[in-house]
């Protein structure tokens, strides 16, 4: 498998360790190396509701920077794989909107050229690590764990820029990866839902009473753990848990775990080394569950 | 009670500045059939947002109420409208270019300016700081640019400029 290079976002490097722990080290056992371009940036999509011109060329530049190596970007961040995929795809089109930018982007010194590929991280174990390799590598079945997946957005949407890779309305790439380690993937309504995470800053009650929504299904269904991919979505049903809880008065308990750490786990890796101590809802009931110590 | 709605020469250009902007050029297809308003997941907690009103709103030129209202910066970008709409309208990037017109227009929610600073100042909306870079060291992970320049250089430059 040819290298890609870690796209890392905002949120990630400070608030959620753990999501990459666990992203490096399931992909260094799947045999997928990562490159590391330490001035990466903010994928641009904050700025896109300001303006989009700006947003594009911040997105520009990560893409010329992953250029410059040859690479093609892994992202872990559903927004960033987002608004990078979306960039990529019109200026690799798109002459003159090529040009525009890399006027923006002559004072700092780079060129974008159009060549960049951009997936999730997700997508890539699906599409080309593929089943049939991530099945071999459990070795460990997560027998019993009842695991809801969450999509999240921007993984699916807009479907124009996925070349098709999953379904919008009923996506099943996590499904997939879930039910390989052994897991059940447990299916719900509202599977797609959005987590409301973009509204956090603008309308804290809003976008808690949009996380609520789905708290509240999965709770009725009983499951074990939320399984994710993108780092906003766990802030809003893992980081802000306990805020739903006490502003509407109710209770979850419910471990949000993070897609690689549940490969993880299930490729014998030890809870520890992919980041569970980092995780605010302790997952120990569930992994004692898959008969597994903490 | 309401005064009727006039659409006149000024009306219309508030169509065409949304028509003209990135993102907005699907407005005219929209026969507000309200597919969008019952697949979304803000209206599902707010009866009071309704994608398919400010759809309207815009068409009738309606340009104060229209980038004046909290309800453009309530858009979560989640797509669910633009995915299912039968027209083809790309609402959620129609919903972009109403906010990046409010935006020109010096109207902007404080917690986007400060995003947009701390984008400007470093590169990213969270530092990273010395204490980041060796947490990250003890845990094996790589070592990140804590500042990065080239985004004041990029911002300064663009439309943003202005934007402190
Ligand atoms: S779904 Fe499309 S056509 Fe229907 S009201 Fe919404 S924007 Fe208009
Ligand atoms: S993109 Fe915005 S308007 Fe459309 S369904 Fe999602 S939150 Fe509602």
């Amino acid at each position: 498998m040819k290298p890609y290079t870690l796209f890392l976002g905002c949120t990630i490097p400070v608030r959620a360790q753990n999501y990459e722990i666990s992203t490096r080290k399931v992909a260094s056992a799947l045999g997928l190396e990562f490159i590391h371009i330490p001035n990466f940036t903010c994928c641009g999509y904050p700025i896109s509701s300001l303006n989009e011109m700006t947003a594009e060329a911040m997105a520009a530049r990560n893409l010329a920077l992953a250029e410059k190596e040859g690479a093609d970007i892994c992202a872990i961040c559903t927004a960033c794989t987002g608004v990078l995929t979306e960039v990529g795809k019109k200026l690799a089109e798109d002459e003159k909107a090529r040009a525009e930018i890399n006027k923006r982007l002559k004072p700092v010194g780079l060129e974008y050229k159009g060549t960049v590929k951009v997936k999730h991280f997700a997508r890539i174990l699906h599409e080309e690590v593929g089943l049939k390799k991530i099945a071999k590598a459990v070795t460990r079945q997560l027998k019993g764990l009842r695991i809801a997946p969450h999509y999240g957005c921007h993984y699916l949407k807009p479907h124009e820029i996925y070349e098709g890779f999953d379904s919008p309305e009923d996506p099943r790439t996590i499904d997939d990866i879930i039910a390989a380690t052994g897991a059940e993937s447990v299916s719900y309504m509202n599977k797609t839902r959005c987590c409301g995470g973009a509204l956090l800053a603008v309308d804290e009650n809003l976008a808690l009473k949009i996380s609520k929504e789905k708290l509240d299904q999965l709770k009725a269904l009983n499951v074990d753990a939320i399984g994710l991919v993108c780092p906003f979505c766990s802030v809003m049903y893992e980081s802000n848990q306990k805020k739903i809880e006490t502003t509407f008065e109710t209770s979850y308990n419910l471990p949000v775990l993070y897609l690689p750490q549940i490969l993880g786990l299930a490729m014998g890796m030890d809870a520890k080394d992919l980041g569970f101590n980092m995780n605010r809802v302790k997952a120990n009931a569930a992994l004692q569950k898959a008969g597994i110590n903490a | 009670m309401a005064e009727p709605i006039k659409i006149d020469k000024e009306a219309l250009s508030f169509r065409d500045e949304v028509l003209n902007t990135p993102g907005g050029e699907h407005l005219l297809r929209c026969f507000a059939c309200g597919t969008c308003t019952a697949s979304c997941p803000v209206r599902e907690v707010d009866e009071n947002y309704n994608p398919r009103r400010i759809i309207r709103m815009t068409l009738l030129g309606m340009r104060d109420e229209v980038l004046r209202s909290d309800f453009i910066w309530h858009c979560s970008t989640c797509y669910t409208c633009s995915e299912r709409c039968p027209q083809g309208v790309h609402l959620t990037s129609i919903m972009r270019a109403l906010k990046n017109i409010a935006v020109r227009e010096g109207i902007i929610p404080e917690a986007y300016r400060m995003q947009a600073k701390s984008i400007r100042a470093m590169g990213k909306i969270y530092e990273i700081e010395d204490f980041d870079n060796k947490k990250r060291a003890r845990l094996g992970l790589p070592e990140l640019e804590k500042k990065c320049p080239d985004l004041e250089a990029i911002i300064a430059q663009g439309e943003l400029k202005d934007l402190k």
